[in-house]
């Protein structure tokens, strides 16, 4: 596939730049941040999960900045995102004092051309990206233990509805793999958030859901043990090549592409698919990401792609990290640069396919 | 259950942990204490701190803030006319009338002792509904929220003053400019103009200081000198004490429909003030006092704003869904010390839950105590000329919008709604009415959406749905019973009229013309998306219509008529200056910002304001200038926040907080 190969391409060549770049830095002065005070933007709200993942990483990454300096959230919600992040791309200079973190609801208004994005991922060099799953699960009065070939027949002859935020939202994921299954899913649009969809799970209003890793493990996990849900399938995870595989922290469950393959006897393929795969790996393998402005002198990235590492390296990091956001590796480095490579491009067939039916589905114009 | 109970508060008694509660109870008193700024500025200041604490300690904290908000925030609405947060806008109304009379510190105790009277009911409720509650908040599905938006907005009928018609037209209005902005359903951008800003609507910070305290600025820098007219504070904290106890089972009604508005999640806290003044007028027999400074519109909205945050504490407890916006901010703070929500926290967790409610009890009775020490130096700004106040409260209220979206977007919005707050006042129509329709737009579109999604049409039959249809129909009955009659009119006619209608008349005109403009934006719109703007347009318009009709016709003797200007209490003197005077000195203000950024325009404003406006000297102002600005530098530079940018900034790089 062409998205595979774009992949296993961009590490070889990726590694080898981060190779030269290794190397470029020795003899340059060390960066120092004493005194100083580092302003990160988020573009969300103090509710959500991308303030909770800054939060849990700031105190970290401070402690391990050259010269200790403050890392100090700055939280500018808005306009599904782009404001805070046209804000970053207005504003950033290049002595790294002012970083971005950003989320897959900023990738994909990006992707997707939306009017109110004045930014590019191809101006910003990446120093951390951090992978999120997703959990389809269902109402067990549909009687679908698990999403075997017989499972999902019996799935398939429901009429589901499902809580979202809206068609061009991450949950485009969630509603462009149902209809790769040929699920027949109505969905609900103005939910705040996948909150209160979980809540419309609760009271049976929807029989349908996902949610991401963190939410699922603290949220959803009870009710499964209460015999109120029933887990059937993650959207699956990148591996180091590229390739489609389990999500690692939820081993026993198949990802979509196995479900299908259950499904039909053999593997997806065509537009959709195509389509389905590269927004997937644009909202969920490197949804979470830290960025600079390109053009920083090396010796401050290098700075701060080692307080990074030094980080997810520590001592117990691994541990905390999978209580606060799922059990997954924290890509640094150039693992991290292939990651936003994959997040950030899409062929223009797979974009002009998604917005077509965007169109066509929903009447949803980015 | 009592084990967790006894456990929890010798805990909570023991060790740090009172320290910990206190500074959340101080932090909370200061930033209530200024208007617009409320628990989400207090908790985005105290989150960098909560990282590794223990929980306890951290827990006590937080809630110890969220709990003396509605407190402390009723100095502003009672002293000045000014809503602290947008939990005391309906104290204003009588509050403030009873300041202007004298009779301030019999208000503030009145409101202080319900505050706390609703905050211990709201403990209590906690205590025990926390353990049952997470089957009945799961009962209330889009259907029934829907129809308590309805109930709300049924709230109209008590609030609407002199002319129902005005009255609707007024919550017509609110609905219509919450509606603008991305369509609940299908995210379509509607009467945005084009405009990123407003593609996420007017917030609701902005609307209130708009609504509230833009005009009232206005009118006591016209009407100059102080606000207490009386130049005393008068006395009488005890008398607002028996006020409390003479109606302890209203404050009690009232405590019980904070909790319940408060405990579910996707209402929002911010109604629960005008519900609880509208039931307070519904169920009196003598109405005549309201809005003049009758007691118990003070008593009211108090106990059920304070009770509102137990019952809010419960959806965000079980089901991590916060019911306001504090509770979000909240509910991020328990994340970040480790704590999640769900059913654990009445199993497992039991103990961790009754710190929060014993964190809860007392920080409302500390909070109580502490605002009745200070109110006596509190009230002594109303003894000073208004003149030497209203730089900072302008400078306040500027921060405070600004908080909602960050953008100079929010300055300008303040400054236009506030025009037409201005003209609300002026013309008699009901703000509080305009306030539930805007803070009950999106509600009631997005659950009657979601609701005829989930059930068809046939959810009016659900059971839940019938009976807050009961409620609705009751409550507009008692509405209507008293409705203004006799002798309302008889003080109508002593009034004196306006001769000349034609103001009244160009601004019935423009909010006509603003409905239609509504329709015709939602007939642009898929369906699903224009037809909420499109309903309010069809039904507004023909009263519109009729008021135009009314107004333009110069109906004098019409119930319709008032003007302000003519009618007012400032126009006593000949040289109060008109009303476009000070709107343009704010408006002088803004374009200062929009040039050089608000950092210098508000130095520049406090220097030039004091300097005509008063007689202090150079080094008077100088002093004055330095603690205002100082400390709106120090607060943003605490909340990591950048003020707005004028042009000049863009051309030329200039050192925070300038640039």
């Amino acid at each position: 596939m062409k998205l595979l190969t774009l992949a296993k391409g961009g590490t070889l060549a990726f590694a080898g730049a981060a190779l030269i770049l290794g190397t470029a830095v020795t003899p340059a002065p060390a960066a120092d941040f004493s005194g100083k005070r580092v302003e990160w933007i988020i573009p969300y709200g103090t509710g959500g999960g991308s303030n909770r993942w800054a939060r849990f990483y700031a105190p970290r990454l401070q402690k391990h900045l050259p010269g200790g300096p403050t890392l100090a959230i700055q939280n500018i919600p808005g306009a599904s995102s782009t404001k805070g992040t046209n804000f970053f791309a207005r504003r950033a200079g290049t002595d790294g004092l002012m970083v971005l973190g950003t989320s897959g609801s900023t990738q994909f208004p990006f992707l997707l051309d939306d009017r109110r994005v004045k930014y590019d991922y191809a101006d910003w060099e990446v120093i951390l990206a951090t992978p999120v799953g997703g959990i389809v699960y269902v109402n067990p009065s549909l009687g679908v233990k698990e999403a075997t070939k017989e499972g999902m027949k019996q799935l398939q002859k429901a009429r589901l509805k499902f809580g979202s935020q809206g068609a061009t939202s991450l949950d485009l994921v969630p509603l462009l793999a149902f209809d790769i299954l040929g699920l027949n899913v109505k969905p609900v649009f103005g939910m705040k958030g996948r909150g209160p969809a979980r809540l419309s799970f609760e009271r049976g209003e929807v029989r349908i859901d996902y949610q991401t890793t963190p939410a699922y493990i603290k949220r959803v996990t009870p009710l499964v043990k209460a015999g109120k849900a029933v887990p059937l399938m993650t959207w699956g995870m990148l591996d180091a090549k590229g390739d489609l595989v389990r999500d690692p922290t939820f081993p026993d469950l198949p990802h979509v592409g196995e479900v299908y393959e259950r499904m039909h006897g053999k593997q997806p393929k065509g537009p959709a698919w195509r389509a389905w795969r590269t927004f997937m790996a644009a909202g969920y393998p490197a949804q979470k990401m830290i960025l600079v402005k390109k053009g920083t002198p090396a010796d401050i990235v290098a700075a701060w792609r080692k307080a990074a590492a030094d980080t997810v390296n520590e001592p117990g990091f691994k541990e905390a990290a999978a209580k606060a956001l799922g059990d997954y590796p924290q890509a640094v480095g150039a693992e991290a640069e292939i990651l936003k490579k994959v997040a950030t491009t899409v062929s223009p067939e797979s974009k002009a396919w998604v917005k077509a039916w965007l169109k066509r589905r929903f009447n949803a114009v980015p | 259950m009592l084990e967790a109970l006894s456990a929890a508060l010798i805990e909570i008694t023991s060790g740090q942990h009172l320290i910990y509660l206190l500074a959340g109870v101080a932090m909370g008193l200061a930033v209530g204490i200024f208007p617009g700024l409320g628990g989400i500025v207090g908790l985005s200041i105290l989150l960098p701190f909560l990282y590794g604490m223990d929980p306890t300690s951290a827990l006590s904290m937080l809630i110890g803030l969220v709990a003396v908000i509605p407190t402390s925030d009723t100095f502003t609405s009672v002293l000045m006319g000014i809503p602290g947060s947008s939990a005391s806008q309906a104290t204003v109304l009588d509050g403030f009338p009873l300041a202007k009379k004298g009779e301030g510190a019999r208000a503030l105790g009145a409101a202080f002792s319900a505050s706390l009277f609703g905050g211990l009911v709201g403990a209590a409720v906690l205590t025990f509904a926390i353990v049952v509650a997470r089957d009945v908040i799961l009962l209330f599905t889009s259907a029934e929220l829907f129809m308590l938006t309805i109930l709300g907005l049924s709230m109209v009928g008590v609030l609407a003053g002199g002319s129902l018609a005005k009255g609707v037209l007024a919550c017509g209005l609110g609905l219509m400019f919450g509606a603008l902005g991305g369509a609940p359903a299908t995210g379509e951008f509607r009467m945005t103009l084009g405009s990123p800003y407003l593609g996420d609507g007017l917030p609701l910070v902005v609307i209130g200081l708009a609504m509230f305290a833009v005009p009232e600025i206005i009118d006591l820098l016209r009407a100059g000198g102080s606000i207490s007219r009386s130049q005393t504070l008068g006395h009488g904290w005890v008398r607002g004490f028996k006020d409390m106890w003479l109606y302890k089972w209203l404050c009690f009604r009232c405590a019980a429909i904070g909790c319940m508005i408060g405990a579910l999640p996707g209402l929002g806290g911010s109604v629960v003030d005008w519900i609880a003044y509208g039931h307070v007028k519904q169920t009196s027999k003598d109405k005549s006092q309201f809005g003049k400074g009758d007691i118990r519109g003070v008593l009211a909205p108090e106990s059920a704003n304070n009770a509102k945050e137990g019952g809010g504490l419960i959806p965000t407890l079980l089901f991590g869904i916060p019911g306001s916006g504090s509770m979000a901010v909240f509910l991020g703070g328990m994340v970040l010390i480790g704590l999640e929500p769900g059913p654990a926290m009445v199993e497992g967790q039991l103990n961790l839950t009754y710190v929060i409610v014993w964190s809860l009890a007392l920080a409302n009775v500390i909070g109580a105590g502490a605002c009745l020490l200070m109110s006596k130096y509190v009230a002594m700004l109303t003894t000073i000329r208004y003149a030497y106040l209203a730089p900072f409260m302008i400078m306040v209220i500027c921060f405070a919008a600004f908080q909602a979206q960050r953008d100079l977007g929010d300055l300008i919005a303040l400054f236009l709604m506030g025009m037409v707050g201005i003209l609300l006042k002026r013309f008699g129509w009901p703000r509080p009415a305009f306030l539930i329709g805007f803070v009950l737009a999106d509600q009631s579109e997005t659950y009657l959406y979601q609701a005829v999604q989930f059930y068809d049409w046939g959810f009016v039959q659900r059971p839940g749905v019938l009976i807050i249809l009961g409620l609705t129909v009751l409550s507009a009955w008692l509405g209507a019973r008293n409705a203004p009659s006799g002798e309302v009119d008889a003080e109508m006619a002593r009034r004196l009229k306006a001769k000349n209608m034609r103001p009244q008349a160009w601004f019935a005109t423009a909010v006509f013309a603003f409905f239609a403009w509504g329709l015709i934006d939602g007939l642009g719109k898929s369906l699903i998306g224009g037809i909420f703007t499109i309903g309010i347009g069809v039904v507004m318009l023909p009263i519109a219509a009729y008021l135009v009709y009314v107004t333009w016709s110069n109906k004098v003797n019409h119930n319709v008529n008032y003007d302000h200007e003519v009618e007012g209490e400032h126009l006593q003197s000949s040289e109060t200056p008109g009303l476009w005077h000070y709107i343009l000195w704010l408006a002088s203000f803004l374009v200062a910002t929009v040039l050089v950024g608000f950092w210098l325009s508000i130095v520049g404003f406090f220097a030039v304001f004091l300097r005509v406006k008063t007689d202090a000297s150079w080094g008077r102002i100088a002093a004055m200038t330095a603690g205002g600005v100082g400390f709106v530098t120090a607060l943003a530079w605490i909340m990591v926040l950048d003020f707005p940018r004028g042009m000049l900034q863009d051309v030329l790089l200039l050192p925070w907080p300038i640039g």
